[in-house]
Formats: structure tokens, sequence, C-alpha cells
């Protein structure tokens, strides 16, 4: 702490530009030094410094009404009331007069501590002076000498062949950590490349339930203009993969008079122009909800991407970089409809091992 | 000082001690502890430590106050929170969510909001200062940018500032995730087909981190223990060495009388910075807790619980993390077909550069330095208009966070605005590449005409407001001259020649071309410090000529 500030390493030893701590005769831009101390109201009149210690003492008293009103607040008041105050509405009294009555308390610690320090402790502006980081140079050479006798000792230097082991072998051991980690999860495999509709077959086709009426549906169930969603069937909310299944399965349906759809491709897919698309955004994998009818877009909200669902639900805007699968759907025998296989291609976003 | 009770051996002294009595119970105490942790010798260097006084060093203090207010406030939501994804069937006393099946991590934070007695208002409060927190690092950020107070010795504690951002911003996404509600999860499933757009890992890391298949059932716990425990234990090691190093170096300052950079003004740690700093933690705890009885904040039980295939219209991050939403919202749907493979460049080419656009500030301090060639301590600080590269810099890299937050929020802004949602897309797209270049150049030529003015002001005075008219029948206004204290502050900036190539023959005639980089360096400074970018600043002899010579008004 005793070492003074080496000359060399500050700005104004170095160069003229900024030249300005020397007072040259006459400069006008000289440094003129600290001005004055200039004292306060509470310094010179004492009626305004026990004002001051009056209003720090009123602000600590606030803050303990407020403190036994948290108390009392949270004792009294009933967790399920609900009270309007203008202009927040409807709020829950407990929530509110718990935020207030703690926010007072505290707020008025801060502020009496504050008050406190600004009108009655020592405004005195005092210089320190600074010393500067880095060793002086007789420090440097000692402890880089010490090093070198330390390294030379160890003669890490010279066997050549137990510093090059030692090395490998550092470098190697983080990887039994990285190893460890393998059982975090399963290896991805194929399975991002099916989603439950596989399950279907020409023999035994799996019928498209209703996601809001849990029930199967009927070709004239869809009706033109809007969009339904469904699950495979043999799917529950209550299974316990229900998240990770309907991840993959849902879809939407919309019915489009069949000769508005472009696509033949996606209208041979269809059942007398009803299609049966992903509801899986192709972009990062948000499910897809908006549609407009007589466009027959359909919009994710997440980051609009928009699909022409009358065009095989190409890409007509935003991030999403493929079009939306699409399932292929038909009837049974009793006219439900129903998917005898799964996607063609997988759903969902998409990642370095999918085929394009 | 609460050790005072235990202290009562502490009196006797061995043979030969020289220390003088303890006055009293207090001394004696201090006693023993210094006997045991050295306290006197830390306290020594500290107890009068000089703090200089400007606001702006308050936004460091709300950041590390906000710090204290989330530990605490987490700590508690944690005596409630079950960070688990099994399933539950809801049977509180919200009545909309009634019998619907929800994970136990979404159903117990509904608890937290409804059964537990002020469990909304810590819920409510930690969000906030959250919020509070991010918001705080990042302006904490730019003053410390703007002022140049990252120069030499303190580009280190630059860089530590700057991983605390960056984790505070992590840590905020996967805090936001865990109440498992259909917003958290949305955020998730985002999160998921980022991992899945990185070229040959991407499926393993998805499959490692998600414990199978999106969404799974281990991705809650995970980001629990991530979220209280992994990065807050970072955070909390590069808080404490980011302190350590501003006690070290002491505060920077403004140039001004008296103030050196040998020195530092201020008032003392105790007791008035203990009062104001100490106080200004009360202030701080006060305003978030009355904002949070006030302002509802992800008011998760309006959502309902996460379902894959269920969405909620404005899903929105938090502010901090708008930037990438923004970067993914507008990049077109690019993907590249490589032998039976996909890159999906419209997700991984926003994924790179958002690690791009908050490593630039990282790198910032050490890029100027090699440009400038500065190897000093500076420990005054810069006024931005003096600096007008770096602060047009600066401007230019908020601009560039500011057009990604429209693109993040373009939803927003088109329902707001009545603009349509495409036009804004396409607006930002271009606007990436071209504000940042505009709001450079125009902060540029604003600095210089600060500097201007400074400029007229020290040779010419500073305007009266008194209107005199002359013999002939002119009016002029009154000038009067600037206190030498002002002349000197605003003079003392440095304005350092710009750094030159070595002739291009050396001094035996021997063509000598300098390399690619030490062209590019003379270049870059010539930016930096050249014609261009500064106006020389007033001499004593220009203000000599117009002070003594005619027309002295
Ligand atoms: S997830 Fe649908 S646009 Fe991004």
């Amino acid at each position: 702490m005793s070492h003074d500030m080496s000359e060399e390493k500050l700005p104004e030893s170095h160069g003229s530009a900024g030249h300005h701590e020397v007072a040259a005769h006459g400069d006008p831009f000289a440094d003129p030094g600290l001005p004055a101390h200039q004292p306060r109201r509470t310094d010179i009149d004492e009626r305004a410094a026990q004002r001051a210690e009056r209003q720090v003492s009123l602000m600590f008293v606030v803050s303990m009404l407020a403190t036994v009103g948290f108390i009392a607040s949270y004792v009294a008041i009933d967790p399920d009331k609900i009270v309007y105050i203008f202009p927040l509405g409807h709020v829950s009294a407990l929530n509110f007069a718990l935020g207030m009555t703690l926010g007072v308390a505290l707020f008025c610690i801060g502020a009496g501590a504050v008050h406190w320090a600004r009108t009655l402790m020592s405004d005195h502006e005092i210089p320190a002076e600074r010393h500067p980081i880095e060793a002086d140079d007789e420090v440097r050479a000692d402890v880089i000498e010490q090093f070198r006798t330390g390294a030379a000792e160890s003669g890490f230097g010279r066997r050549k062949m137990i510093r090059n082991t030692l090395i490998g072998s550092m470098a190697l051991v983080p990887l039994s950590g990285v190893v460890l980690l393998r059982d975090l999860g399963p290896l991805p495999e194929d399975k991002l490349e099916h989603t439950g509709w596989r399950e279907a077959t020409d023999v035994k086709p799996l019928q498209l339930i209703n996601m809001n009426t849990n029930q199967p549906m009927k070709a004239e169930d869809v009706i033109v203009g809007s969009l339904t969603f469904a699950m495979p069937e043999g799917l529950s909310t209550h299974d316990e993969d229900f998240q990770q299944q309907i991840a993959k399965d849902a879809l939407m349906l919309v019915r489009i008079a069949p000769e508005d759809i472009k696509d033949t491709e996606s209208r041979e897919k269809g059942f007398e122009g009803i299609l049966a698309y992903s509801k899986i955004c192709t972009h990062v994998g948000c499910p897809i909800s908006l549609y407009e009818q007589q466009t027959h877009h359909a919009l994710c909200p997440c980051h609009q991407s928009t699909f022409d669902l009358a065009d095989g639900a190409r890409v007509i805007f935003g991030p999403a970089g493929h079009p939306l699968p699409q399932l292929k759907i038909t009837t049974d025998e009793k006219g439900f409809l129903v998917a005898t296989g799964d996607f063609d291609e997988p759903v969902g976003p998409s990642y370095w091992e999918r085929a394009r | 000082m609460s050790s005072a009770s235990s202290t009562t051996s502490g009196a006797a002294k061995p043979a030969g001690s020289t220390r003088a009595k303890p006055a009293n119970k207090w001394e004696q105490a201090a006693d023993w502890t210094d006997g045991r942790l050295g306290i006197y010798s830390l306290a020594k260097a500290n107890l009068r430590k000089i703090f200089p006084d400007h606001w702006s060093f308050m936004l460091g203090e709300i950041c590390l106050y906000t710090f204290v207010i989330i530990i605490l406030t987490g700590v508690y939501l944690t005596l409630f929170f079950k960070p688990s994804m099994g399933e539950v069937i809801y049977d509180g006393s919200y009545i909309p969510l009634k019998g619907i099946p929800m994970s136990e991590a979404y159903a117990s934070t509904v608890d937290i909001s409804f059964e537990v007695r002020g469990g909304l208002l810590v819920r409510q409060i930690h969000h906030w200062a959250a919020l509070v927190f991010v918001a705080a690092m990042l302006v904490h950020m730019m003053r410390v940018f703007f002022t140049g107070a990252f120069r030499k010795p303190r580009e280190i504690n630059w860089v530590f500032g700057f991983l605390l951002l960056v984790l505070g911003m992590f840590d905020g996404f996967f805090g936001y995730s865990l109440p498992d509600d259909l917003l958290s999860g949305t955020g998730i499933r985002f999160m998921e087909g980022a991992i899945l757009a990185v070229p040959l890992v991407g499926t393993y890391i998805q499959m490692f981190l998600f414990g199978g298949e999106f969404p799974g059932h281990d991705i809650v716990p995970r980001f629990f223990t991530i979220h209280v425990l992994l990065i807050p234990g970072i955070m909390l090691g590069l808080l404490v060495a980011h302190l350590i190093l501003v006690f070290y170096h002491k505060h920077t300052q403004w140039a001004g009388p008296g103030k050196t950079e040998k020195n530092v003004v201020g008032m003392p740690l105790m007791p008035v910075y203990m009062a104001k700093a100490g106080g200004f933690f009360f202030l701080v705890f006060g305003l978030i807790a009355a904002v949070s009885a006030i302002a509802t904040i992800n008011p998760i039980w309006a959502y309902g619980p996460y379902r894959p295939d269920q969405v909620s219209t404005d899903a929105q991050p938090d502010w901090y993390m708008g930037f990438s939403e923004g970067l993914i919202r507008v990049m077109p749907g690019w993907e590249i077909g490589l032998w039976g493979h996909t890159l999906n460049l419209g997700v991984f080419v926003p994924l790179m550069i958002f690690p791009l656009v908050l490593v630039a500030i990282a790198v910032y301090p050490f890029i100027e330095s090699w440009v400038t060639g500065d190897k000093r301590e500076h420990h005054i600080l810069d006024r931005p208009r003096n600096a007008p590269v770096r602060t047009a810099l600066g401007a230019a890299w908020i601009s560039l966070y500011l057009v990604l937050l429209v693109g993040g929020g373009n939803d927003l802004f088109a329902t707001h605005l009545h603009l349509s949602i495409n036009d804004i897309t396409y607006f930002v797209r271009v606007g990436f590449f071209v504000v940042p270049v505009l709001t450079f150049i125009a902060t540029k030529r604003w600095c210089l005409g600060l500097q201007r003015r400074d400029k007229e002001k020290v040779l010419h005075g500073r305007e009266t407001g008194v209107i005199k008219r002359l013999p002939h029948g002119e009016f002029i206004e009154v000038h009067a001259q600037l206190p030498q204290a002002d002349l000197h502050k605003l003079t003392s900036h440095e304005q350092p020649p710009v750094f030159e190539l070595p002739a291009e023959t050396d001094e035996n005639g021997v063509a000598a071309k300098a390399g690619l980089i030490p062209r590019t360096r003379a270049k870059l400074s010539r930016g930096f410090y050249g014609e261009g970018s500064r106006i020389p600043k007033p001499t004593a002899e220009e203000h000599h000529e117009i002070t003594s010579g005619h027309g002295h008004h």
C-alpha cells in the first residue's frame, strides 16, 4: 500500500495530448484542485438538523407499523378474498395487502437510511490515493525467479516423457465425466421418424378421434371451412406418455372443395376434400392453431409461418423450412375416417438425420 | 458484531501482550475476532474506503440487490414447488382448473399462487426481481461501456460482468420454464426445435437433455437443478469475484477539479456509503414488493397446463429473450438437403447469431485496446461524446437489439399498430443490416456536434441571456466566462495520436511493407481517432486570443 503510483503507467505521463496536470503558468484549463466544502443547511442550522432527525425516525416508525400490518394481514385476510381496487381492477386482497405492507416496510427503512446519510452524515469529499495494479519491476523479477527455481526443481521441462504423459492423462480424464452423461437419455435411433399412426395398417386401420368430442368422425362431420383437431384411436389424455404421443400425433383436418385443391397428390391423400395435416409446425414444433377459411392458409402463432393447405401445406411466409406432412386418410366400412399408415416423412422440426 | 455474547474469555491477555486494554464489550469482542480472523487489517483498508458519488453507480447496486432478492424469494419458493412431471388431477381452490389433469410442477405452482398465503406475492417478487435484475445488468453494462470504464485494469471484470448477464438471461429462461404452464412449455418446445437444428449431434443432445422424446418426464426436474443450483452457484462465484475486483480496482470517477488518475475523490464507506447503499437495498426491495402487489406477472393459472398440441396466441418470451425470438422470426426458412441429411439453416443461423450478438460486446475492450495500442491504466471516465466511435458502436448495437425486439414482438406490433405482420418482418429483415449502420453514423455526428459545442463554450463562455445593445445599434448576447473548474472539466479529455504504420522503407532504404494486421490496425486507429472522429480540443492559445483580445463580450 505504501509504494507510489508508478509514473509511466498513468495517462498523464504519456504523450502530450492529454497533458493537463502540470499547471503551466497562465494555463486557463489547469486543474484548480478540489473545490472548498459547501456546508448544507443541516450543517449550520441545528433546527434543520433536528427536523431531519425527526423525518428519519418517522420513516423507521412507519416501517414498524407496516410490518405489524403485514403480519395482521397474513392472519386476518382470507386467501380467497377478491377486492376491487381502482385502477387495478379485481385483485386478491391478501396479495395486495401483503405486498403493499411489505413494500412500505422495506422502502421506509431504505428511505430513512438514505435521508439520514444525505442530511446528517458528513458530506466532506475526501481524496484517496490510487496505487498501480501492476507490481514494480523488483517484485516481478523476484517472482519470476522463484517460479523458475520451482520449475527447475520439479524437472518438468527436463523430463519430457513425464510432462507429455501428464498432459495426455489430464486431457483424457474429463472424458469420463462426459461418458457418464450417456444415460441421461436414449439414443435417437428412428424415434423421430415415426408417430403413433404407424400402428395403423390396412388390416387394422386407426380411427381419427375428434379432440373435442372424443368420438370417431364421419366425413360429413367435417364442415367446409372449419379446422378440426384429431388424434389416433386408443390414445387417452390419462396415458402415461400422452404428452409425448400427442406432440407427434396431433392432426388438423380441413375440408376444401376438391376442385380448389391445387396439389393432386395432396388431394389423393385426402378423402372427398378432407385433408389431414400434422398439427405440429415444421419450424420448431409449435401446434398450429389459426386458420383462415377463404385463403385456406394456416398460421403458426409462434413465429407466423404460414402454410397453404390447398397446396400441399406449402410454406408461403415465415421461417418454416418445409411443408406440413400430410397423413393419408380414407373411411372404413362403417364410414368412419381412418388412417391406414404413418406419415411419409417425420413430423415437426427438421434435424440433421432427416432425409430430404 | 453479534458475537459479543461469546467473548468473555477474550479478556485474558497472555503475558507480554502489549495491546491496550479494550475500552468496552464491543472492543473486547472485536479483539477476540481479530485474534482468529484478522479483521483489523482487513478493516483498516476498507472501513473508510472512498467511494466517488454519481447516480449511475447505483445501477450496479440494483443488480446486486435484485440478485439477493431473487435468492431469498427463490429459497422460499423451493420449499413449496414440486419439480415433477408426475400427473395429478387438480383439486384446489381455483375453480376453472378443477378436475383437469396436469403435472405436479404446474399444480404446485398454482397452489403457491392460491393456497400458500403470501406465496403469490413471493412468486411475483421473484419474477419481477428477475426482470429488473437482467434489465439492470444490461443498463449497468451500458454505463460501463459508454464511459470507457472497461479499460485497463478492468477488462477482466468486464468479462465477468458479461458472463453474469448471459447466465442471468439463461437462468431466467430456465426459471420461466419450470411451472410447466402452456406458455413455458411452448418455450421449451422452441428450445427443442433449436437443438434439433444443430447438425450431426442435434438429435443426440435433444434425446439426452429431455431423457427421450419431447416432452418426456425429465425436463422439469432437470431444469430445476440447473435453475436453482448449477447456474446460481456459478453466478454467485462470479459475483463475488466481480465485487472483489471492484473493491481492489476502486471506482472510476468523472473528470473534475481535484480529480486525477492517481486519486479517487468521494465519501467514506463508513458511515455514508453503508447508510446509502444499505438503505438503497431496502428501497429496491420495497419498490419491487409494491410493484408485485399491484402488477400481476406471469399468471400461469390463466394459461393452463402445458399440452404439446395447444398454444396460446400471444406466445412471448420474457423481454430479454425477445431478441433471440426476433432472430428466429425474421430468418427466412432455408433448408438445405445434403446426401440424405437436412441442414436447417432457418433455425441454425439464428442460433449461431445469438451468441455472436452477445460475444461482440464481451470482446470489445480487447479490440479497442489493440486498436488504440493503449497500455495504461484508466480511472477517469470518458464522456461518451469524447469517444464518438465507441459511443456510436454501442448505439448501433443497441439499435440492432431493438430491431430484433420488434421482430420478436411482430405480432403485438401488428395487432396494436394495425400493420401487416409480413411487412414488419420484411422491415426487420432489411433493418437488421441497415439500422445499425444508420445509427452509427447519426450517433457519431451527434457526438461531434456536442464536442463542437463544448469547444464553443470553452472559448466563448456560456450564454447569459442578457442582451446588450452596442453603440452602433447591434444587439448582442453577453457571454460569461466559464469558471476555472468547468474549463478544466471540458478540456481534460485526451486526444491521443493515431497509430501510424512504420515508414515504408527502413533506415537503410530497404522496402518493408507492413503486414495485413498492422495495416488493419492503422486503418481502424484512424477511424477511431482520425480527423473525422474528433473536434480538436481548444488550446490555451486560442483561449487567450479570444478572451484577451477585442470583442470580449
Ligand atoms: S414453430 Fe411455427 S413458426 Fe415457429
